[in-house]
């Protein structure tokens, strides 16, 4: 890691004919495929700084001639929808998912890592059986469970049955194998407990790991739409993403109000990107390449 | 209690309680009711056997909603299969700017399937002439186009392909730049006094043999995406007036069918879940199998 190249090519190649050609096909390449990539994101605002009628005139264009910053105002005081209640909503779904499945996962997997136990391999194995269940095909058994709870429509059935991630278990164990027992060792001689050595060596020890797990929990909480659709059945327990589909699916929807409060939805998660960029890259190629 | 026993459980416990509680038991349970007449109730007392899964192999809704699955499946898998491994080769060789260019085709990686399908459905592939797509048809003086409500041809393909490679395309690029920049220089170097040219030949000779392991990471997370597509479709496709009777991938078929407003069937439901758990598991023992065969 951490070379100019992932591919490299011989010193000079670059300033031979095809080594040219090849150079400016990729930029060429890069930027319409960088503006392709922006325009969604460009219109998602654009559009949620226009009127009603603008955005079904014929004269629409990419460009607007004049923008409706009241839209934001507005959208937070419509009636239709309760974006503020389902952003909080959001907020709260999000948070508490993301530390508790943090929490609990990183004492799992560093049960499983480092504590001999005569039994360890059969948790081991139930956790890693569990991932070849997703936990999406079983949404219609978990909303079984949950709605046997009482939890349908309660902020207990949008967060606690998202807590147990046994991909994150398994990541933080192959993680925590890796991780200088000498350390721990050490740790243990100054008299502290397992308990002790985890939260005090070990949890201070791997915080950029902690963070990029913290960072895709975070987002993935955030934009899941499934579950919150099923068990936010009132509309006082809708996360934002419900609150918008809700609205998108109904007759005659504000499209202005709708793509500006879609716009104000992605805002905490593109801060969280720009921010933990590089915790989330780093999240991203240890879920996918380890799990 | 031995001391390291109480200690394993302090740490594993609490996880292994939810997992089982949040896992397990509704596996065990849906399997139970998959045997029952259940509908609208979740202590049926009606046994039916083996029924429910006999009427979803034969119910022709459900086999449909597999080959919606398998023909979204192959489009969505090659195309993000090719276009993410060629960003990633095209922004790993860019000197400047290559954070920028990474950053922006990752981007949509934060965008929920909710306001993507928004963007989708109500401005780029809207069915009115103010849609962009039919902007661009415009110019080339071609007749507006209702993408997500034609059948024939069906364009909402299209709309629902791109919408998926938008969101999804920089997970994978990430993948496999970091896979690229796994490849220790020195094998290119040797490749090179051996008289292999930089691009094609140093591509099919290393680069291709050394993303072995991204190949396989990549393919299979996007083919069980793939499987358990959901969100897009519903918000794309679905309006006021309810979900169109085609195009129904796995997912969106369970949900009318167990959870929908129309009266909610768990026994079949439960049938449905657990056919396709026994898919995905056998998909993924499967491929891991293939995969491994291949290997030295």
């Amino acid at each position: 890691m951490g070379r100019d190249y992932g591919v490299p090519v011989p010193v000079g190649y670059r300033q031979t004919t095809a080594g040219r050609i090849g150079v400016v096909l990729r930029w060429i390449a890069l930027v319409i495929g960088a503006v392709l990539f922006l325009l969604p994101f460009y219109l998602l605002v654009r559009n949620g700084l226009a009127t009603q009628g603008e955005l079904s005139a014929r004269d629409w264009s990419l460009f607007p001639r004049s923008l409706h910053w009241s839209n934001f105002a507005d959208v937070f005081d419509s009636d239709e929808v309760p974006l503020l209640r389902s952003l909080w909503n959001s907020v709260v779904v999000a948070v508490l998912q993301t530390v508790g499945q943090v929490f609990l996962c990183s004492l799992a997997g560093y049960g499983l890592a480092r504590i001999p136990y005569r039994h360890a391999n059969k948790v081991l194995y139930a956790v890693i059986a569990s991932l070849m269940v997703p936990t999406a095909v079983t949404f219609v058994p978990s909303f079984v469970v949950v709605s046997s709870l009482g939890w349908i429509s309660d902020l207990r059935g949008l967060v606690v049955p998202g807590l147990f991630s046994a991909l994150n278990v398994f990541l933080f164990r192959q993680y925590f194998l890796d991780f200088p027992v000498e350390l721990e060792e050490a740790g243990r001689l100054d008299g502290l407990n397992r308990w002790g050595v985890f939260w005090r060596v070990v949890v201070p020890n791997c915080g950029g790991f902690f963070a990029a797990i913290a960072v895709i929990d975070f987002i993935g909480s955030w934009n899941q739409f499934l579950w919150p659709l099923i068990i936010g059945q009132d509309e006082s327990s809708w996360t934002v993403q419900v609150a918008l589909s809700t609205l998108l699916s109904s007759q005659n929807p504000k499209i202005n109000l709708l793509f500006a409060a879609a716009a104000v939805s992605i805002l905490p998660i593109v801060l969280v990107f720009v921010v933990l960029q590089r915790y989330l890259v780093r999240g991203v190629t240890e879920t996918g390449l380890r799990g | 209690m031995k001391g390291t026993t109480r200690a394993f459980w302090l740490f594993v416990g609490p996880f292994l309680i939810g997992l089982a509680l949040f896992t397990f038991v509704p596996i065990g349970w849906s399997a139970y009711l998959s045997l029952f007449e259940a509908r609208n109730t979740v202590t049926p007392t009606v046994f039916l056997g083996l029924k429910n899964y006999a009427d979803m192999l034969t119910d022709d809704a459900f086999l449909r909603s597999l080959g919606t699955f398998l023909a979204f499946a192959v489009f969505i898998v090659p195309l993000t299969f090719v276009l993410s491994l060629a960003l990633a080769m095209a922004v790993n060789q860019i000197g400047v700017a290559r954070a920028f260019f990474r950053s922006v085709f990752f981007l949509p990686f934060a965008c929920s399937y909710v306001v993507a399908s928004l963007v989708w459905k109500m401005s780029l592939f809207s069915g009115v002439e103010t849609g962009v797509a039919n902007k661009v048809l415009a110019v080339f003086g071609g007749d507006p186009i209702a993408w997500t409500g034609t059948v024939d041809p069906p364009w909402y393909w299209l709309v629902l392909v791109t919408a998926r490679l938008w969101l999804q395309l920089g997970f994978y690029m990430i993948l496999f730049i970091a896979a690229l920049q796994r490849i220790p220089d020195h094998l290119y170097e040797a490749a090179w006094t051996d008289g292999a040219s930089p691009g094609w030949q140093t591509f099919r000779y290393i680069t291709w043999p050394q993303l072995r392991g991204a190949t396989v990471a990549v393919l299979t997370l996007n083919l069980i995406n793939a499987f358990q597509a959901f969100d897009e479709f519903y918000n794309i496709l679905g309006d006021s007036r309810g979900y169109p009777p085609f195009a129904r991938p796995p997912l969106v078929y369970l949900y009318y069918t167990s959870l929908g407003s129309g009266g909610q069937d768990l026994g079949r439901g439960s049938a449905g879940a657990m056919i396709l758990t026994v898919i995905i598991a056998a998909v993924t023992l499967l491929q891991g199998r293939v995969f491994r065969f291949g290997r030295a």
